[in-house]
């Protein structure tokens, strides 16, 4: 059993994986992550869990080539608006590490997948979500 | 209430000292402001001291053990990059106040090496590599591709502004290193994170800073020769942004800061004579020429193409060399950059002078985020 890697990834029984926002209903911002208070309009008890669109644009990215030691580069880190609200940062996969091959506002799309193999000191493997570039 | 004023001011030379301690930098920082104030440590009435990587170790009291305990109060303050101007504003705070006549305020760092920052740490796996990267030089690659998405600003762009401080450096002998680098060598060094490569990354070093900050009342006894007016002093935290949980946002938290800022001194951003922003990174300095106000939204690219922010340029900015090649000691770089625009209004800066420099701005950002302003005036 693969455990997700950030809570906001949910892994429903039977269903398909998903990222859950958290939006307020008083003024519509979306969160990650669960929250009592809404911290732009502080309105309180108005949190409401919401399953976030799989499909997206690219907002903003760096092409990493250095990074911590035993971390495989390049890669592409990518902010992605989603459809319908929510702003999530991950890898961009399926595309190469080139300036001219990465376009402001492409449609990418959110799948999931095992998280590079990567495992915690108990020997649980993870399920993580990646960006991938819709053609 | 009275104004507060910069009354001595210094620096030590930026660099890498692993055999002395965080307490022995602060101290020499804080011996050199004091020196340069005319005053001794028993004439200090209280003492507000910055620094990061030990900031549960009482690094201000264990300074007064380096050069004179006194009993008087001493706060410790951390405030990621913009400790140093935390601390510096919480002196001129107290003044302001009307509690204290005469204040001590360091900064002070001793850096480790390699990346900061990193993403998602805490239970399970680490994230760095697969929730894209938390390093300090793609978080601000991606906040400079956010405006190359806006506006168009290229990768030759970002690197000019690194050449522009590395040239600058070269009259600066507290910098960390005073070497120029051409546009071809900065644009080919190793890439770090697109478009960030190393010469374009401040530099970790170690370094201290140092200020005594007095009211109206002390400068006008002591002699206002050298003092400095400190017009304005502001400092905000990040406002709600959309992206804020995945996009650490230093843009609204400046604009918020350089507005309060201009008010508070009564001038605008065309009276400023020299700037000393906070450029940890070449693609950061280019927001912040339109968070302060420097050019309009947009106009940021032209700015650095066309030498206004140089040097004899119609603004110049990190005249000092800035973090890119000064250095970056975290918790010092918001006095250091307080005693740069403090030697410019003096007419102090030797090869590097400000022509004619009246009135100052220093801007700091920590992530997460701090934003510290303040405009400086000569008295
Ligand atoms: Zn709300």
């Amino acid at each position: 059993m693969s455990l997700p890697v950030v809570d906001y990834l949910k892994l429903p029984e039977g269903e398909d994986p998903y990222l859950e926002g958290h939006k307020c209903t008083k003024c519509n911002s979306i969160f990650l992550g669960e929250r009592n208070v809404c911290s732009n309009c502080f309105s309180r008890e108005s949190m409401e869990p919401i399953k976030l669109n799989n499909k997206g644009k690219l907002y903003s990215y760096s092409i990493v080539f250095r990074s911590f030691p035993g971390i495989d580069v390049p890669y592409i880190s990518a902010i992605v608006d989603l459809e319908g609200g929510g702003t999530v940062k991950g890898n961009l996969i399926n595309c190469d590490p080139d300036p001219d091959k990465i376009k402001f506002d492409m449609p990418v799309e959110v799948v999931f997948d095992d998280a590079l193999g990567r495992k915690d000191s108990e020997g649980n493997s993870y399920i993580s979500y990646f960006f991938k570039p819709i053609s | 209430m009275s104004d507060v004023y910069v009354l001595g001011v210094d620096m030590i030379k930026f660099g890498r000292f692993p055999d002395r301690t965080v307490p022995d930098l602060g101290a020499e920082a804080a011996l050199l402001a004091l020196d340069d104030a005319g005053l001794t440590i028993d004439k200090m009435e209280a003492f507000y001291c910055g620094n990061l990587g030990q900031a549960n170790a009482m690094v201000g009291q264990r300074i007064l053990q380096e050069i004179g305990q006194t009993g008087i109060p001493v706060v410790n303050c951390s405030n990621a990059c913009a400790t140093g101007a935390t601390a510096f504003r919480e002196a001129w705070t107290s003044i302001k106040a009307g509690l204290y006549d005469v204040v001590l305020a360091v900064g002070v760092e001793q850096m480790g090496t390699g990346l900061l920052g990193g993403s998602g740490g805490g239970a399970g796996i680490p994230k760095e590599g697969l929730l894209g990267s938390g390093t300090m030089p793609a978080v601000f690659a991606e906040a400079g591709m956010e405006h190359s998405r806006q506006y168009g600003t290229t990768f030759e762009q970002f690197a000019k502004i690194s050449v522009k401080n590395h040239h600058h450096s070269t009259m600066n002998p507290k910098a960390r290193y005073q070497i120029e680098t051409p546009l071809d060598e900065v644009m080919n060094a190793e890439m770090i994170s697109y478009p960030n490569t190393k010469l374009m990354c401040s530099v970790n070093v170690d370094g201290a800073a140092a200020a005594v900050l007095v009211s109206e009342k002390k400068a006008k006894e002591l002699g206002m020769g050298r003092s400095v007016r400190v017009k304005a002093s502001i400092l905000t935290s990040d406002p709600y942004q959309e992206r804020d949980l995945v996009m650490p946002d230093v843009n609204s938290c400046t604009r918020k800061a350089a507005k309060e800022a201009y008010e508070m001194a009564g001038l605008g951003a065309e009276d400023i004579d020299l700037v000393e922003l906070h450029d940890c990174f070449a693609t950061a300095e280019m927001l912040h020429y339109e968070n302060l106000g420097l050019c309009e939204d947009g106009e940021a690219g032209r700015l650095i193409d066309e030498g206004e922010v140089e040097l004899g340029g119609r603004v110049p900015v990190n005249v000092s060399g800035g973090l890119l090649s000064k250095g970056h000691p975290l918790g010092a770089t918001g006095i250091a950059n307080i005693y740069e625009v403090c030697t410019h209004l003096r007419g102090e800066a030797g090869e590097r002078q400000v022509e004619g420099a009246k009135i100052g701005l220093t801007h700091v950002i920590g992530l997460g985020s701090a934003c510290g302003i303040h405009i400086l005036e000569k008295a």
